[in-house]
């Protein structure tokens, strides 16, 4: 390694680093996602590329052809844009709360009580559990002849078609995604907690600082490099939400609860024929508009880092 | 006792217990409801029947119906407890049942028939674990063969992701070079692509490779996480640049520097990017089942969702391998969780 | 370094997986509502042993491995040499036909030739086997005999319409409390049948789909009107969106639902289920102004072009059409034959109460009297495009989504966009 160190330079050795991970990465993930480019402007349900006629930019403009783009009926694919209508409540709620959520229980977990090592994995459980799992698990909860009705029934409360009402099964979906999910953003939040140095709270302390001062002047600063990748990570996850809301609600009801990545399969996978291209096209339009967003989300850390 | 009731009430060094602590514990027991609430009730459920399972209002126990062999009949008879009429609270045994009406029996006293309404009847029911759900698939499965292949994939897979993404993070983070951002954009932007639109292209790719039906066809293209790259470059990026020079001046060459004091400072974020890859690699279902179509290749999830037909689902067995792939990896948090809390410690210390 | 290793673990990994297996083994993948799988790997023993040399390997693999993989693996000159599908148009391109291995291909033509018609996509002068049934299905409703007991209300006879079934249903309800008189699948394929009975033409002369006229959109009246009164169980297709399946079966069997269309595949379980808690029957497809029929559908077995032994297959797919092996297959499965003389036989169900027994020859008997648009339908290459597009847009009526005359447009514009996708 040290002759091959003097060979490349200490520079280039970076890319040798690299190497293997961006070798597995261009064959698995960059030329399928070229490959995608080519799915997105052809037509037809053939699989095989060369079996696919060119269509130009036709099906980014069949998604995009809108009268208006807040009513949904208006649309050429009103399901496609219920769904990005869908995903930004969700996107909105479920990171919002899910933060929060988080953010709560890291700093109850960093409390000096006993039995921490098991609270932390309570929350941290579900996380363990398949997407289908989770979905199985709240669907016998939520049903009509459900879990949840039959306890209320017995406590003698109004029951209520869960998945049915179609702002209930939007709550539900949150909230269920919120439980699966909240575990991997406690315990990195979590570390980021046990990271900041206890001599900065003593210094506090001493100063008689209050407890809202010391969360808002001290914790909050020294742990957003920590809350960057967790927006970050949980903005990205939240936007492809798909397989345990997917089985839990079906997008339903009606499209209610339809979100874009249930859109994207449907329509290039579990329909036929298959829309490939279609659905390519929607992919693309909702990874540009993610890497927008992240793009302005790092350039907003570094900004405020640097300032 | 006063021991107990001082270790649950200790709290940070002062000794009274303040709301604050109040509200700790209640969040915390609220969540061990919710939290272990459901996977504990699924847990229950894969020993009810499949009769069981389809029953509203549901039971919380598996619960079977009773039955006795009474004097005069040759199979066994159901019991009930009559809830109406004139035999109202007495426990009977059904001969038969003819439209609305049930023929019943005293098992006391077999000599007489009964009739009461099928209204007022109630089956008789105790504990009983249906553990055929169990035995049914050490029966069916080669479980042992499906048990090893979903090891071997889960285990290979997190070894090679730990190690190349860890490469990727070092480079990343730890050199100035021309193209590191240009990188480290395109690896960010892999993240925004969901991975079920590249199913096609990706199959078209591990075709060409000839590793459909192969664990490496689940394996290599599961690697390479731009999740894991990015957990582990923001987290090592709060290593000081210091230790890394000091190494140096000692002439350690890179890939030692890397190896001896990288990794191990890295070792909370190494620790949770290895429960993510066990995980996912452990729950994978969609690209399995897309390139393994010969059983001997198959994973457990694979095996787990053959219950489910096109138009029925085997639910008694899919709960109870649902529990048995549930077990191991809960075996591995377990082990692994120590370690996180320990490497999250250390790291507070530094 | 490890570049090397990669390389070489690729290399590896291609040469491992490119060794030939066994010539003379066949993979049949296979997926299972019930027992459907354990049944043929016990009857493929007898034809190992008739054909010494020749082995079949049973993958039983989840449905979702048929509609989501199969076509992939099929493209891409991979897969099974055999599997157990429903989407028989659909995949008809990828069929062998095996006519040339077979030795008696006039008797499989007899007996199978209703269905075989579904995987016929090449035209009029298309004469190939390439699928054999071995589940016919038959849609049609099942009665809680019990609850109109209790209510002392009669049952409606053979030839009486949806609407006198939906006046008892609701009266025996009412009577003895039970939460949903009605409820229908959620799918496509269920409302078909009674759409196709409301006088639906779903086909025009040459055979292209004009999903929505007069009688379909009578249907869809009388369906979303049902839905939002409480005729209908709305639950079950409001409960869900896109064209996720969902049944009432659950309802059924805890005798909180009077009546349930749905199909013959529901009676082994129910059967199981219900035990005694209730009696129940199978009846006659109601009628509306077009007829009564349900929609027949099933599962069948292919056999695949990229085999490398088509001569085993073709013997393997005529042992799967053998009278005998059939007849013991189906007993096990509880299954309504496709096999012409069996559907005429009958068969000797093993372990079948009398509700079941009852059942299952009331649904094979109603199938010989489906309407033959029923059956166009179901061998309609494009059929899966209608189904999806009915249980979307139908949905989204009932949510009050879209008005319904809004919906069956949509219905209209995306069986025309898929058809055309399609050619």
């Amino acid at each position: 390694m040290l002759a091959l160190q003097k060979m490349t330079g200490a520079q280039r050795i970076a890319w040798v680093f690299l190497f293997p991970n961006l070798l597995i990465f261009g064959l698995f993930t960059f030329l399928p996602i070229f490959l995608n480019f080519f799915y997105a402007t052809t037509g037809s349900d053939r699989i095989l590329l060369p079996d696919r006629p060119y269509v130009g930019l036709e099906n980014f403009q069949s998604l995009l052809a809108c009268e208006s783009y807040l009513d949904p009926n208006s649309c050429a694919r009103d399901i496609f844009w219920r769904a990005v209508h869908n995903t930004g409540w969700f996107v909105i709620l479920q990171v919002g709360f899910m933060i929060l959520f988080s953010l709560v229980t890291a700093m109850v977990l960093n409390r000096d009580i006993p039995l921490r090592g098991f609270f932390r994995s309570v929350f941290f459980y579900p996380v363990l559990l398949s997407p289908v799992v989770v979905a199985l698990i709240w669907k016998w909860i939520l049903q009509r002849y459900g879990v949840l009705n039959a306890g209320l029934e017995a406590w003698e409360l109004p029951v209520t078609n869960w998945l049915v009402e179609a702002d209930w099964a939007f709550f539900w979906i949150v909230f269920v995604s919120i439980w699966a999910h909240m575990g991997f953003y406690t315990l990195i939040l979590l570390a980021g907690l046990q990271a900041i140095p206890s001599d900065v709270y003593e210094a506090a302390e001493m100063d008689g600082a209050s407890k809202w001062r010391v969360f808002s002047k001290i914790t909050m600063p020294l742990l957003m490099p920590t809350m960057v990748v967790v927006i970050v990570l949980s903005l990205i996850r939240a936007v492809q939400a798909f397989d345990e809301i997917f089985v839990l609600t079906g997008g339903g009801p009606g499209s209610a609860t339809t979100l874009l990545l249930q859109y994207i399969y449907e329509t290039g996978f579990a329909y036929r024929p298959q829309l490939f291209g279609l659905a390519a096209a929607a992919s693309l339009l909702m990874a540009a508009v993610l890497l927008v967003l992240t793009l302005l989300q790092l350039a907003a850390t570094r900004r405020q880092a640097e300032g | 006792m006063s021991n107990v009731l001082s270790f649950l009430t200790r709290t940070r060094g002062r000794g009274r217990f303040d709301l604050t602590d109040w509200l700790t514990w209640g969040y915390l027991a609220l969540a061990v409801v919710l939290m272990f609430g459901p996977v504990f009730w699924v847990a229950l459920s894969s020993f009810k029947t499949e009769s069981a399972l389809q029953e509203y209002p549901p039971s919380l126990l598996p619960l079977a119906p009773v039955s006795v062999t009474v004097e005069g009949y040759e199979e066994p008879l159901q019991l009930f407890r009559v809830t109406g009429g004139e035999r109202a609270g007495e426990v009977l045994a059904q001969i038969r049942r003819i439209g609305l009406n049930s023929q019943m029996v005293d098992p006391e006293n077999p000599g007489e028939r009964i009739n009461v309404n099928i209204n007022d009847r109630v089956p008789v029911r105790e504990f009983a674990l249906a553990a055929e759900n169990y035995t049914v698939l050490f029966e069916r499965f080669n479980f042992a063969l499906y048990f090893w292949n979903s090891v071997f994939i889960t285990v290979v897979a997190t070894i090679i992701t730990v190690l190349f993404n860890s490469m990727a993070a070092f480079a990343l983070s730890k050199y100035r070079f021309r193209g590191r951002t240009a990188v480290f954009i395109l690896i960010i932007a892999t993240l925004m692509i969901p991975p079920t639109i590249n199913l096609v292209p990706i199959f078209l790719v591990v075709s060409e490779l000839g590793l459909v039906n192969s664990p490496w066809g689940v394996i290599w293209p599961a690697v390479a996480t731009p999740t894991g790259v990015f957990l582990l470059r923001q987290y090592m990026l709060t290593i000081p640049d210091d230790l890394l020079d000091a190494a140096r001046m000692d002439h350690a060459s890179e890939w030692r520097v890397y190896w001896r004091i990288v990794l191990p400072l890295a070792a909370p974020a190494l620790a949770v990017l290895v429960i993510f890859s066990v995980m996912w690699r452990w729950n994978e279902f969609l690209w399995p089942l897309i390139v393994l179509n010969r059983s001997e290749e198959f994973t457990l999830q694979l095996a787990l969702n053959s219950f489910q037909g096109d138009l029925q689902t085997s639910w008694a067995p899919l709960l109870a391998m649902t529990v048995l792939t549930l077990l191991p990896i809960t075996l591995v948090f377990a082990v692994l969780q120590k370690y996180i809390t320990a490497g999250i410690a250390q790291s507070g210390v530094k | 370094m490890k570049t090397s290793h990669l390389l070489s673990g690729i290399a590896f990994a291609a040469m491992f997986a490119a060794v030939p297996v066994s010539a003379a083994e066949l993979r049949f993948a296979c997926y299972q509502d019930g027992v459907e799988c354990d049944a043929w790997s016990e009857a493929f023993k007898t034809f190992e042993s008739e054909n010494p040399g020749t082995t079949v390997a049973v993958d039983v693999v989840p449905y979702k491995s048929i509609v989501e993989g199969l076509p992939l693996q099929l493209a891409s000159g991979e897969g099974p040499d055999l599997a157990r599908v429903t989407d028989l148009g659909g995949l008809a391109q990828y069929m062998l036909d095996v006519t040339p291995y077979v030795s008696d291909a006039a008797k499989i033509e007899e007996q199978y030739g209703k269905t075989l018609a579904w995987t016929r996509v090449n035209g009029p002068d298309d004469k190939g086997i390439y699928a054999i049934m071995d589940q016919q299905t038959a849609t049609g409703p099942f009665v809680n005999k019990t609850l109109f007991d209790q209510a002392g209300v009669e049952m409606p006879g053979k030839g009486a319409t949806y609407e006198d079934w939906a006046k008892a249903a609701k009266e025996v309800a009412e009577k003895t409390q039970t939460p949903y008189p009605m409820a229908m699948d959620r799918s496509g394929h269920r409302y078909m049948g009674p759409a196709i009975s409301y006088g639906a033409k779903v086909f025009d002369d040459q055979g292209n789909p004009i999903t929505v006229d007069d009688g379909f959109r009578g249907w869809s009246e009388q369906f979303v009107e049902w839905n939002n009164d409480g005729t209908v169980a709305k639950e079950v297709w409001a409960g869900a969106g896109g064209s996720s399946y969902q049944d009432a079966a659950k309802e059924f069997t805890n005798g909180s639902l009077v009546m349930y269309v749905s199909g013959s595949w529901q009676i082994g379980r129910f059967g199981r289920d219900i035990g005694d808690a209730f009696d129940w029957v199978a009846v006659p497809a109601p009628c509306g102004p077009g007829g009564c029929t349900g929609i027949p559908g099933g599962a069948a077995i292919a056999a695949f072009k990229h085999t490398k032994s088509p001569e085993e297959l073709g013997k393997l797919i005529e042992f799967i059409s053998r009278e005998d092996v059939q007849a013991e297959v189906l007993a096990k499965t509880k299954n309504i034959p496709a096999n012409q003389s069996l559907q005429v036989k009958g068969i000797d169900y093993e372990n079948a109460s009398e509700d079941e027994k009852a059942a299952l020859t009331t649904f094979a008997s109603a199938l010989s009297e489906f309407s033959p648009v029923a059956f166009q339908f179901q061998g309609y290459k494009n059929n899966r495009a209608i189904m999806n597009a009915i249980a979307t847009r139908v949905t989204q009526a009932i949510v009050g989504e879209s008005t319904l005359d809004e919906a069956l447009e949509r219905v209209d514009t995306d069986v025309k966009e898929a058809v055309a996708a399609a050619k």
